[in-house]
């Protein structure tokens, strides 16, 4: 007794892992990419970041189709099927955030190589802290760390207040100069793109909760 | 370690279409089989391609032939008299039921594992050493005992009593010995004849286990009623039904991954699905 059994499950599992991780990756790069081509309106790294975006959404399939995979002929249980429902939710997740990073791709070809209406600021600050609450959501995730899986939320707040301020500030300039809308909008957008990739992140946390204690909860920041 | 028996190499098969996902090499392939017994036709029409090292799992209700299609895979049936084989079942390209085949070494190259074990009532270590003595083994038995053991995983649970009667082991370490057995006789193929169905579930996983490990050398072919264990283990999944006059027919053969979440046939689906048996 006491010998390791399923060892071929076992190692299926830790491929659903990385390769979970892996996507996680390339969502962060996406989004990082996109709000660094935002400030320099560049186009070409746009439109490849929306084409990208085909990369993440295949990748995300496939380990929707490993997840279901294990499931039908694996029959896991107890916290085996906790982190493989996990995935499955955490993927949509990340493939999600993948599409915010599309959504700057877009408004970055909408704005065109013009000069912004205002420096970026707040919005390079969201992104950089989205991105990292998503590095340490995915860290967590590896070590199964419900203590960070809980603190990483809290930082969501300080993106909520920089979204806020980023909206106050450009809906004023509209209020100044009407002629503005539309370039105000995009910026806006862009915001909005980057305070939601946070609360996925925070979503995400939920999940790594879940896998660990079978604990379903719900993250309020407000 | 050499054996002294003369093995023709390895015939290169070549790529086929009726086989899942054709892996380019075939360890038994069945074309038109029918099997009789008497009058009575037990399974009919089997076209079948088994990739080598891979597991390879056949399923189906109670009566449908998933043992007797096994047992033609090695001549098994040829002990029972009233059966009797049409078609072919290729063996490295050669049809294991043409005149000048010895079905003695067919089975020594197509083992088999039963339901229940049946080690003989001797020594752990003669138990394994008997099939290669008999066949004329002249290398070092020890080192054989050993590495069979080690390959089926029961090594280290028997090393100090290699001399104790095999009937004192338990289910799981008897059918594990049983599978010692069979690897020690080098063959290509195993057959495996609901080899855990007698066993708990612990000694069923170690098992399992053990099956994925040596289908890295070898080809195993192993019926089973627990259709879980055959998503659990299996490369390649048939499944075999029967129709109206309790005649045996393959309905669907596919990677197992395709068997279980998304089955080219209703039938196959309905069975999976726990809608008829």
């Amino acid at each position: 007794m006491g010998q390791l059994l399923r060892t071929s499950f076992a190692r299926e599992l830790e491929t659903l892992q990385t390769d979970t991780l892996m996507l996680g990756s390339m969502v962060i790069q996406a989004l990082k990419e996109s709000v660094e081509a935002l400030r320099q309106r560049d186009m070409e790294t746009a439109k490849r970041l929306i084409k990208e975006d085909d990369v993440i959404n295949k990748k995300r399939f496939e380990i929707e189709a490993d997840c279901l995979r294990l499931i039908a002929t694996q029959q896991p249980m107890a916290g085996d099927l906790r982190l493989i429902a996990a995935v499955l939710e955490i993927s949509t997740e990340l493939e999600r955030i993948g599409d915010y990073a599309k959504g700057i791709g877009r408004i970055i070809l909408l704005i065109g190589p013009e000069a912004l209406i205002k420096p970026l600021v707040d919005i390079p600050r969201m992104c950089d802290i989205a991105t990292n609450m998503l590095q340490q959501a995915l860290d967590a995730f590896l070590n199964q760390d419900v203590e960070a899986a809980r603190r990483i939320p809290l930082q969501d707040d300080e993106v909520d207040g920089l979204y806020n301020q980023v909206h106050r500030d450009l809906i004023a300039m509209i209020l100044e100069d009407t002629s503005l809308i539309d370039r105000c909008n995009y910026l806006l957008w862009a915001a909005h793109n980057l305070e939601r990739a946070a609360d996925r992140v925070t979503n995400i946390c939920e999940r790594i909760i879940f896998t660990v204690t079978g604990e379903f909860i719900e993250f309020d920041m407000n | 370690m050499t054996v002294a028996i003369d093995r023709p190499s390895r015939v290169q098969v070549e790529n086929g279409s009726s086989s899942p996902n054709g892996s380019g090499r075939y360890a038994i392939e069945a074309e038109k089989m029918h099997v009789y017994y008497g009058e009575f036709c037990a399974v009919r029409d089997v076209d079948m391609k088994v990739p080598t090292n891979k597991i390879t799992a056949i399923i189906g209700p109670s009566g449908c032939g998933k043992s007797t299609v096994l047992r033609c895979f090695n001549r098994m049936n040829d002990l029972i008299s009233s059966a009797r084989i049409e078609g072919v079942v290729l063996f490295q390209g050669q049809n294991i039921y043409d005149e000048d085949v010895d079905p003695v070494e067919v089975r020594r190259r197509i083992g088999m594992v039963f339901q229940k074990p049946n080690p003989f009532p001797k020594t752990i270590y003669e138990n394994v050493a008997w099939g290669t003595r008999i066949n004329g083994f002249r290398g070092d038995m020890d080192e054989m005992v050993e590495r069979a053991l080690r390959s089926a995983a029961l090594w280290e649970e028997v090393k100090d009593k290699l001399q104790q009667n095999a009937l004192g082991l338990s289910g799981g370490q008897q059918q594990r010995l049983c599978i010692a057995r069979a690897i020690a006789v080098e063959p290509e193929i195993i057959l495996m004849d609901e080899p855990a169905s007698a066993l708990d579930p612990i000694a069923t996983l170690r098992i399992e286990d053990l099956m994925k490990e040596i289908s890295e050398k070898y080809t195993i072919i192993v019926v089973t009623h627990n259709m879980q264990q055959a998503a659990r283990i299996s490369d390649y999944t048939a499944f075999f039904s029967v129709d109206d006059r309790r005649t045996g027919n393959l309905i669907e053969f596919d990677d197992t991954e395709k068997i279980f979440t998304n089955p080219s046939q209703k039938r196959t689906e309905d069975y999976i699905t726990g809608r008829f048996g």
